[in-house]
């Protein structure tokens, strides 16, 4: 039976030259289907990595009791001294708090790439704010100094909005600030903000007592659950404690969770569309092979080799388009840069990433299209009488 | 009707419907065939030549009656015994050769060989062997078409008998070909009956094709008549 299933096949695939326009409409309308699956899939993977890579375990953040981002939250300077002397929070050598009340405003930006407006986030960083978070690195100039109108920018921000480059000035409310510095964050979503000093910031931006949100590096493994306990404990903090990568997986779920809710139906819509095409080709093909298939038939094979055979063709087919698919999207998208609004209203820029599962997915998208499209014309390639099919 | 026969068709009934209208194209039809023996069966168009063939070949079956072929009753396999059994006991011929286009001349001939349990070096001395009796071995790495339609129709024949099958069935083998081609292929077909011992059944509308056979029956209104032998 195999050595019928092996000619059978070979001489399908061999045939496939003769119906080469036909069999190249399902390549590509197989190749579309997949691009559109794979870039919705890249885009969310690339969002969900860039918000995860930005949160930290040994990280704690304190928002206003039920606010979801910085936007909503309202920190009071009474709460964050509270918060800094808690137990869980890591001292330094000096043994001061490794905490950082921060601040955090919206400003305009123009995007590079249309010319439009967008919210970008400027957040002022108490002393410790850059110590605290993970994989900060000066890739240009030097960091603000305390006092004066003077920014850091993400190297991300600086590649997909105007005007940041090292040495301009730009113009934030009514006060003129220097970039004196580009840094990068591991790709996390910090290399989409700019940064400055935070008395600074609440003077110009006229918000001298008010903080939303304390970042503070945990002690230990036991740091978190002990800070915690300190804020229930205590009246005067009606606030939420969290870990930063806590923080950053909530945000990063709800976005990409979108994205994906857009991505699939659409692409199993097209999917649809590129099932019909995958028929039409293959009732082509086996119409077009019925002397060749009953003739085979009359000699002795079996009608199962005939089912396989038109199966592979059509699974070939759909698998070529699925690997073309699937290596343009990576050509096109992958590190390609983008920028949504996040959850407090701001631009993150990220870049699309195209992993080997997401391409699993999409050239296992391919062989479902490629076998059902497949199927009943197998089906009618088996059954076909061999008196009908030699008469063409 | 003798027993020995390698073909016995007895009391066969086959029709077909055409819209509202049930067509007979056989009634009750008896038909014995002797081993070794070359019968070309005659009869104007629609009188059930290519359905006889059809019949005797296993690729269609009766409404009614018994085909005996070969010491098995053919009527009563299912698809896959009479896959198997075509395999092993007939060889076909067809009036446009229906070789694979994209396969070699030994390609299309080893293709009855895939189906026995013989070895790559075994199918391909029994390739060249059969591509020897119709005289094509020097085109054995030849696709179709790159050869004469006398020369595919050889290299179908070559097919035909490569797993030395005892029944051959011509569909107006000689029907794509030229006076010259087909009086080759014939001579072939002839060779192969007489030297070889191989039981021939050809449908054929060429009185001149027919004269190579050793009776011609005349298939008409569903009754046979056999009207003259060969010369």
């Amino acid at each position: 039976m195999l050595k019928q299933i092996v000619a059978v096949t070979a001489i399908n695939l061999k045939s496939i030259p003769r119906r080469f326009w036909l069999s190249l409409s399902t390549v590509v309308a197989v190749a579309l289907v997949v691009m559109v699956l794979l870039s919705f899939l890249a885009m969310s993977a690339g969002f969900r990595r860039t918000l995860a890579s930005s949160g930290a375990a040994d990280v704690a953040i304190v928002l206003r009791a039920g606010a979801r981002a910085e936007l909503n939250s309202v920190i009071a300077r009474d709460q964050v001294r509270l918060l800094e002397d808690a137990p869980g929070v890591a001292r330094d050598a000096q043994g001061k708090p490794l905490a950082s009340a921060e601040l955090y405003l919206v400003v305009d930006g123009i995007k590079k790439t249309t010319g439009t407006k967008a919210n970008l986030p400027l957040r002022g960083i108490g002393e410790s704010g850059a110590a605290i978070r993970k994989g900060i690195r000066l890739t240009e100039g030097r960091m603000f100094a305390p006092g004066s109108n003077e920014v850091v920018v993400g190297k991300s921000l600086l590649r997909e909005f105007q005007g940041f480059e090292l040495g301009r000035t730009v113009k934030f409310g009514t006060a003129l600030w220097t970039v004196v510095g580009v840094f990068e964050a591991d790709g996390s979503v910090f290399e989409s903000e700019i940064w400055a000093d935070l008395p600074v910031v609440q003077s110009l931006f006229n918000r001298p007592n008010t903080f939303q949100i304390l970042r503070a590096r945990l002690s230990g493994p036991d740091g978190l659950a002990a800070m915690k306990a300190f804020n229930d404990g205590d009246p005067r903090l009606k606030l939420d404690v969290k870990s930063e990568q806590d923080y950053f997986s909530e945000q990063s779920s709800q976005t990409s969770d979108l994205i994906q809710k857009l991505g699939w139906p659409l692409a199993i819509a097209m999917a649809f569309g590129a099932m019909a095409g995958a028929l039409n080709t293959m009732y082509s093909s086996v119409a077009s092979r019925s002397v060749e298939i009953a003739t085979l038939r009359a000699i002795g094979f079996g009608g199962f080799p005939a089912f396989v055979g038109t199966l592979v063709e059509s699974l070939l087919l759909a698998g070529i388009g699925g690997v073309i698919g699937a290596v343009a999207t990576w050509l096109i998208f992958d590190g390609f840069s983008a920028s949504t609004l996040g959850a407090s209203f701001t631009q993150v820029v990220f870049s699309f990433r195209l992993t080997p599962a997401l391409i699993g997915q999409g050239v296992a998208l391919a062989l479902i299209v490629g076998l059902i499209g497949g199927l009943l014309p197998a089906i009618r390639a088996a059954r076909m009488p061999i008196v009908q099919g030699l008469q063409g | 009707m003798s027993d020995t026969s390698l073909v016995r068709l007895a009391g066969v009934s086959k029709g077909f419907v055409k819209g509202k209208d049930a067509i007979t194209i056989f009634e009750r039809l008896d038909l014995a065939i002797p081993q070794g023996d070359f019968v070309a069966v005659m009869g104007p168009s629609g009188s059930g030549k290519s359905t006889l063939l059809n019949l005797l070949g296993g690729i269609d079956r009766p409404d009614s009656g018994e085909i005996h072929i070969a010491g098995s009753r053919i009527d009563t396999l299912s698809e896959g015994q009479l896959s198997q059994w075509r395999a092993a006991t007939i060889g076909f011929v067809f009036q446009f050769y229906n070789l694979m286009p994209m396969l070699t001349a030994a390609q299309n001939v080893e293709l009855p060989l895939l189906l026995t349990r013989l070895g790559k070096a075994e199918r391909r001395t029994h390739v060249e062997t059969a591509l020897k009796i119709v005289n094509l071995a020097d085109r054995a790495k030849h696709y179709p078409r790159e050869m004469s339609g006398g020369q595919q129709q050889r290299v179908a024949i070559a097919r035909a008998i490569v797993s030395d099958p005892e029944l051959l069935l011509c569909d107006e083998p000689t029907g794509d070909l030229d006076r010259a081609s087909a009086d080759e292929i014939l001579g072939m077909l002839t060779i192969l009956n007489r030297d070889l011992g191989k039981t021939i059944v050809m449908v054929t509308h060429d009185p001149a094709a027919a004269r190579y056979a050793s009776r011609t029956l005349h298939l008409d209104k569903g009754h046979f008549e056999e009207k003259e032998l060969a010369a």
